[in-house]
């Protein structure tokens, strides 16, 4: 045992460096950068194309219009209907997802390098040229109004409206991007036709690349692909601060087990503590088994199956968040329990012991990330919308191992709020 | 366009590679402990994985739920590792570490840089024989299952219904038992119970070690045979052999009423053949079966029933046919608001009718193919997902030529094939039926 921590520790140092991503800028000649990695080896490309704004562009009134209007998007495009649009890209095996955040509008493709040309037209007329047809529209919106339905009575998505709801006031955070079966219920094609313009523009687009593609072959396929886009966007939402208050709201809804949201005030992505902070929430409550609450919560007490911590910095908002979740007459003191953690971080901070071995985890599990094309382009992307250098991942451990010690402990005094951390909890909850 | 689109697919069809298979070696140690390398050394990355072939299928009558428990368990101590050890050494290593169980299979891995493999076969290598457990290590750890179980069971409607109807589906086999184990089995575990498990199942001669990423067969050979060819092989480990089904005659139906159901839902399964050792056609038939119902936006029950008819949301068709035993095929059908369970099963039911009437529709199976041969193609770009193939077919009684010949299987089966595993299958005497519902608002009376 002994003899496996020696190992351990002498080998911080010496994690090796792997493989490097070399990620070339390219611009098209129609001007749209993207950053790419050639990877010739597996025939086929990834492509991630991001578009920043997401559901909170959505219009005053027109809730779920964007997730709407990007789960139309294959269903009726230039001269194919729904099933016709789904036959081609089967016939292709190209795989395309369209996807929705708060902040983000994220279009996902692979396509085999043998019919390039034909899978990126397929994408160019659902992201382009979607008819949005009413057909389509009334199926979708059945499916969408399920979800809502089904949403009602799950217990953490619950917890999350009841969550948003209180941090976020009027803005579009406060609300799930799904809509409600009314705001759903109530929109048009016209709807979907102005959010599509509002959303997916060029001075929103960040694209990311990776596989068998040459620069100059990418240059042209993102013109064809993309020059067609709208040039602006509709305005973003401002920022808003979170409010909440450090209280604990039950809402009651019987299940056997409760489920518990909390959260506090965060930090944003581009603050200089930023690692810091990254490396006390790792310490307080990062995944894996590593950390403070899970040692208490579930290793010594056996209160639940899984307690985590973790810092959403969005766009418009940073907020510190964790879930737990345990049997009714349980969940009460794994509350108190983590209050109490949080309160000890903040007062306390943490040990160079704790810091050197999170810093290990974070360096170590860092190239862990780069397991796949379509990883590699959406971490591009991401990079791209913080406004990341291109050479950030050569770097990137470099900045988690210049933390210190007093730093983390100063920002465990600075960020930690134990007043503030503010809890909603669903179920049957005792003693809560 | 659809013209168009068709002569491409031909085209694409004879243009695909066959199948990597210079990409994964395999061996055996003198023990009997099965080997995989699956070589990617596109980052020095290494997935290190052990599969036992054992799961909850495997447990003895009256406690369900314990190979999972071992599951946990072996997180705990060794005789010169400490409790929670383990996982704090892979994290010291910059590595990520966990362990599923399933029906067929316990399988535990880390992914970590290429240089750490031998500390990862030295740990693992230890935990396989090694285990030392206390009291103290049971008790907290129980309450850890059985808020697992709360979590995935019992908060969630359908996740009760299903076991219902697994049960119902298996009149003999331990199928019909949940993996995670009966909630009043489980809170009596005992340390025994586990260790039992342990010392019957975990032994060399009855794991599958894979090792995906930056290796070579030669180093991945030489470190096993130092940590894994080192442990004697269990001599008591018999065949495996569990009880069978008899054959099934009677069509069972059951209604799961819950309040916290806001989306009902009609799910049937009918018991289905597997993939077996150099006899898979029938379960590729069945996989391509799933696919021509109930695969996506052009399938079948999907055309018809959401295009067509308008009633239901969703429909879905799925076939697992990577398991030791008899497997289940299933339908499931979704209704539009305002459409009766009652009126989905019938639709899906004359669905499933026309379907066996109807000449299936060779384009679409083209289709199906295609995907099929491309997924060869971005399967290369996982060697995780290429590590979990392997390792789950060898604990479900395939072979690594099974494996590698599967993809070819897929390609030659016919709409013949297709037509005949669905008769095969879909015949009500050994179906299952389901109703996800809440239960009828009270009437108020005047």
């Amino acid at each position: 045992m002994r003899f496996l921590i020696a190992v351990a520790v002498t080998i911080f140092a010496t994690l090796p460096a792997w493989a490097e991503v070399r990620i070339k800028e390219v611009t098209s000649p129609g001007g749209i950068t993207a950053w790419l990695v050639e990877e010739p080896s597996i025939p086929f490309v990834a492509l991630e194309l991001r578009f920043q704004g997401g559901a909170s562009l959505d219009a005053p009134g027109k809730r779920g219009a964007t997730n709407l209007m990007m789960g139309l998007l294959e269903e009726g495009a230039g001269d194919l209907d729904s099933q016709g649009f789904a036959r081609a890209s089967e016939a292709l095996a190209a795989q395309f997802t369209y996807d929705i955040g708060d902040d983000t509008a994220s279009i996902s493709a692979r396509f085999l390098t043998e019919n390039r040309d034909e899978a990126v037209e397929l994408l160019r007329l659902s992201i382009i040229e979607p008819t949005f047809d009413e057909v389509s529209l009334e199926r979708v919106r059945q499916q969408v109004l399920a979800g809502i339905r089904s949403s009602e009575t799950d217990p953490n998505d619950i917890a999350g409206r009841a969550f948003d709801a209180q941090a976020f006031g009027d803005h579009p955070y406060a609300t799930s991007l799904k809509g409600t079966l009314d705001s759903v219920t109530a929109l048009s094609q016209d709807d979907i036709r102005a959010a599509h313009q509002s959303v997916l523009t060029r001075d929103r687009l960040f694209v990311g690349a990776v596989g068998d593609i040459t620069e100059e072959e990418l240059g042209l396929l993102l013109d064809r692909l993309l020059a067609d886009l709208p040039d602006t966007g509709a305005p973003m939402p401002g920022k808003v601060a979170p409010a909440l208050d450090g209280s604990t709201q039950v809402v009651e809804f019987d299940t056997p087990q409760s489920v518990a949201l909390f959260g506090q005030i965060g930090m944003e992505r581009d603050h200089d503590d930023f690692f810091a902070a990254y490396l006390l929430n790792t310490i307080l409550g990062g995944s894996g088994f590593e950390s403070r609450l899970m040692e208490e919560v579930r290793v010594k007490r056996g209160l639940t199956y899984g307690v985590y911590s973790y810092l959403v910095p969005k766009d418009h908002a940073a907020l510190y968040m964790g879930s737990v979740s345990s049997a009714n007459d349980r969940i009460g003191e794994a509350i108190e329990v983590i209050r109490a953690e949080w309160a000890r971080m903040a007062a306390e901070g943490v040990t160079q012991d704790e810091l050197d071995k999170a810093k290990a985890l974070l360096t170590g599990a860092y190239p862990l990330r780069f397991d796949g094309n379509g990883s590699i382009a959406r971490i591009m992307v991401g990079m791209q919308i913080q406004g990341l250098p291109i050479d950030y991942i050569v770097t990137r451990n470099d900045k988690v191992n210049a933390v210190t010690l007093e730093d983390v402990n100063r920002v465990a005094g600075e960020l930690l709020q134990p007043e503030g951390l503010t809890f909603v909890v669903v179920g049957k909850p005792e003693g809560v | 366009m659809r013209r168009v689109l068709a002569l491409v697919l031909g085209a694409t069809l004879a243009a695909l590679p066959a199948f990597a298979k210079d990409q994964v070696t395999d061996f055996q140690l003198d023990n009997g402990m099965q080997v995989v390398v699956i070589e990617d050394h596109r980052a020095p990355v290494v997935m290190h994985m052990v599969w036992y072939r054992a799961g909850s299928a495997d447990e003895q009558p009256g406690v369900s739920g314990v190979a999972h428990f071992l599951e946990h368990l072996l997180f705990k101590g060794t005789e010169t590792m400490e409790s929670g050890e383990f996982s704090a050494t892979v994290a010291a290593n910059g590595g990520r570490d966990n362990a599923f169980t399933s029906y067929d299979y316990t399988a535990y891995f880390q992914r970590v840089a290429a240089d750490r493999l031998e500390l990862m076969m030295q740990m693992e290598s230890d935990r396989m024989v090694n285990l030392q457990l206390d009291e103290g290590d049971i008790l907290t750890e129980r309450d850890v299952i059985i808020e697992e179980r709360n979590q995935r069971v019992e908060n969630s409607p359908g996740a009760l219904m299903r076991e219902q109807m697994d049960a119902a589906q298996y009149l003999n086999h331990r199928y019909g038992v949940p993996i995670i184990g009966w909630r009043h089995e489980m809170v009596d575990l005992s340390l025994d119970d586990a260790l039992a498990y342990y010392t019957t199942y975990y032994a060399p001669n009855n794991a599958v070690l894979v090792v995906a990423g930056d290796v070579t067969p030669d180093a991945v050979r030489a470190l096993a045979e130092t940590y894994y060819g080192v442990l004697p092989a269990n001599p008591d480990l018999g065949p495996r052999q569990r009880p069978q089904e008899p054959v099934q005659n009677a069509a069972r139906r059951l209604v799961f009423e819950d309040a916290r159901v806001s989306q009902p839902y009609v799910t049937r399964n009918y018991l289905a053949p597997e993939r077996n050792p150099g006899d898979q056609e029938t379960a590729a038939a069945l996989t391509i079966l799933a696919e021509l119902l109930g695969g996506g936006t052009t399938s079948f029950l999907n055309e018809r029933l959401q295009f067509d008819q308008k009633v239901a949301v969703y429909t879905g068709a799925f076939y697992r046919g990577t398991t030791l035993d008899r497997t289940a095929f299933n339908v499931t059908v979704v209704p539009s608001h305002g459409v009766s369970l009652e009126d989905a099963e019938t639709a899906m039911d004359e669905a499933l009718a026309a379907f066996m009437q109807a000449e299936i529709d060779q384009e679409h199976l083209d289709r199906i193919k295609m995907q099929l041969r491309a997924s060869q193609i971005y399967g290369r770009d996982s060697v995780e997902s290429l590590a979990n193939r392997y390792g789950r077919a060898l604990t479900s009684g395939l072979t690594i030529q099974d494996v590698q010949d599967w993809p070819q299987v897929l390609q030659a089966v016919t709409a013949e094939d297709v037509k005949a595993a669905a008769r095969l299958v879909f015949q009500d005497r050994h179906s299952v039926t389901g109703w996800l519902m809440a239960p009828a608002p009270k009437e108020v009376s005047q």
